[in-house]
């Protein structure tokens, strides 16, 4: 027998409630690595894209959108290498399942995302196709689309001149992430901008938002500034920002993800605390006589204080690494569904790891204490 | 029996209750030789399981100086008298104490785990200490699946194991029936003639201390005589 065979025997002394507990810490880490992985993707989910785009939107909203006019006035602006206008399709497949897709220049895009790799024949097809679109890896995989496919794709906003939603396009390319983060992100889908722009009924000459490739990235917030000034005061103003704060802004709309996680998280933890700290303390006080003994057959108060903190540390551990790996299970088989890229990576195993270190002293180091303090005459007598 | 193995000098032992100071020895002095085995009886409250947490290092006195194989353990500090304990002595209770999910080689062992031996010379030293105790055939058994008299002699194999100087047996056969209390005394005094294991019991029963070498009898703190058993 070991240390650890003594403290696992310990654990298992009362096989329904250590199950319980083990099953309420494991909810717990399962919650808490699919919500920081929700977090991650939604907090982080545009470091990735790095700082060397801004973006310029309508100031009023981002479902606003801007007249093409602005185009040169804003390709004038020193520092900036490339624009590309992109306008949300409110696409929806099927019954009722929204994908993301944008209308683009296929040029243009090409030349503003590097990160989106796909062959030459596939650009050209595209840039080509009138009817064309291109889609991510994911999404490709997901709809078990192929290059050649007529895809019905229908717009929640945007209507054909006929008054008819029902688009249909040519599937002429399918691309890949630089790495693997893009990789992930392949679940974008691209149409031609200057077909979408002739065919829906709303009107042409519009873009939704114009997406900028610096020359300096370190000049951002001057060109940013530069182009804000430059439209001040006219019926289009504008609000360019960097591509990661464009993207933060658009996941707000549902609200601040980060916030709420956090008190999700901050709610079961809590709960957690308590559930935990109970039993440990329960399970002290019970065997207030064994501990007693333990002293008394020479061990000390330090490893009796240690036998209490690795008994709360052991239900934390085995409780909080299989939520995490449970977590991690899911996040890889929604994330290889493609839509939602949720990832339960390194960022969130090592906050749970801090997060499974600092529960396991708060529930134990109480009774921990409490087992160290034990006077073995006054245990002895039942005192 | 010459050399004395422990030596309580002048000791007092007070209790703090709340509001309420409890003496309970009063300047107590006794030696105890290396070898014997000595029977300490009197009412309740008379101070004889202090007597006995004093000499066992479970708690100190608040004068006086107690010496156990030469070693001033009343000045020993808490970690270094835990050590100690788990030297030198060896602990029976009424109530057994052992550990109820743990086996009863498990029991034997756990005061093992304090010392360098290895696992292999673990074991051994329990299946030695079982079978003085005459519970071979019993050591995969859970406390629970055991008489009151075997988990008896599990909790001696225990005491037993660290080969300890000095056994300390707080009321042993309190909760056993006439015939196995005897086949515990009869363990006991073994250990103590074949052994040579230094043994002090406290005990309300004179049957049991007729197995002892010689009783003392304590009143009200205070020893009140030395008699040959």
């Amino acid at each position: 027998m070991t240390r650890t065979g003594f403290i696992l025997a310990n654990l298992w002394r009362r096989k329904t409630r250590t199950v319980l507990t083990l099953l309420s810490v494991v909810t717990a880490f399962l919650l808490f690595g699919l919500l920081q992985a929700v977090n991650v993707l939604f907090s982080a989910g545009a470091d990735f894209v790095g700082a060397t785009r801004l973006v310029t939107q309508a100031r009023v909203s981002f479902t606003t959108s801007l007249p093409m006019r602005l185009l040169p006035e804003i390709e004038a602006v020193p520092g900036v290498q490339e624009v590309m206008w992109q306008q949300w399709f409110g696409a929806v497949w099927q019954e009722n399942t929204q994908l993301i897709f944008f209308a683009a220049d296929p040029a243009r895009l090409r030349r503003v995302y590097p990160e989106y790799v796909m062959p030459d024949q596939q650009w050209k097809a595209f840039e080509e196709t009138r009817t064309g679109m291109i889609v991510g890896r994911n999404l490709a995989n997901q709809y078990g689309w192929r290059i050649g496919d007529k895809v019905p794709i229908a717009s929640n906003i945007f209507p054909q001149k006929d008054g008819s939603k029902a688009w249909i396009f040519d599937l002429v390319g399918i691309y890949d992430g630089k790495d693997e983060e893009w990789q992930r992100n392949t679940n974008v889908g691209w149409i031609n901008h200057a077909y979408f722009d002739e065919a829906n009924q709303f009107g042409s000459g519009f873009a939704g938002t114009f997406t900028l490739k610096l020359s300096d990235p370190d000049q951002a917030q001057q060109i940013a500034q530069a182009i804000d000034a430059r439209f001040e005061n006219s019926p289009d103003e504008t609000k360019t920002q960097t591509e990661k704060d464009f993207n933060l802004g658009f996941f707000k709309q549902i609200g601040d993800i980060g916030l709420i996680v956090r008190w999700i998280l901050f709610a079961v933890f809590f709960t957690l605390l308590l559930v935990v700290g109970n039993t440990i303390a329960q399970s002290v006080r019970e065997r207030i006589p064994e501990l007693a003994i333990l002293k008394t057959l020479g061990f000390s108060d330090r490893s009796v204080l240690g036998l209490v903190l690795a008994e709360a540390a052991a239900i934390c551990v085995i409780g909080g690494l299989l939520g995490l790996a449970i977590a991690t299970v899911i996040g890889i088989t929604i994330g290889s569904s493609g839509n939602f890229p949720l990832a339960v990576d390194e960022r969130v195993w090592i906050t749970g790891l801090i997060s499974i270190l600092v529960l396991s002293l708060a529930v134990g180091l109480l009774p921990a204490l409490r087992a160290r303090r034990l006077s073995i005459v006054d245990a002895l007598a039942g005192r | 029996m010459s050399e004395a193995m422990v030596r309580v000098s002048d000791v007092h032992k007070t209790y703090v209750r709340g509001k309420q100071k409890v003496e309970v020895l009063h300047g107590l002095t006794l030696a105890i030789p290396r070898g014997d085995f000595v029977a300490l009886m009197g009412p309740s409250g008379s101070g004889k399981t202090t007597l006995l947490n004093l000499i066992g290092g479970l708690d100190r006195p608040t004068s006086g100086e107690i010496r156990v194989d030469g070693e001033r353990i009343d000045q020993l500090a808490g970690g270094a008298l835990a050590k100690w304990r788990a030297r030198n002595v060896g602990f029976v209770f009424q109530f057994y104490n052992l550990m109820p999910v743990l086996s009863a080689e498990r029991n034997v062992e756990l005061p093992l785990l304090l010392t360098g031996l290895s696992a292999a010379q673990r074991r051994k030293s329990v299946a030695v200490a079982l079978e003085v105790v005459g519970l071979t055939d019993r050591a995969r058994h859970k406390p629970r699946e055991l008489s009151g008299g075997q988990e008896q002699r599990v909790a001696i194999a225990r005491a037993l194991v660290s080969d300890p100087t000095i056994l300390i047996c707080d009321e042993p056969t309190g909760d056993l029936d006439r015939r196995t209390a005897d086949e515990i005394l009869g363990l006991l005094q073994l250990l103590n003639r074949d052994h040579g294991k230094t043994i002090v019991m406290v005990t309300h029963d004179p049957k049991a201390a007729e197995f002892a070498r010689r009783t003392l009898h304590l009143e009200k703190g205070q020893l009140l005589e030395q008699a040959a058993a």
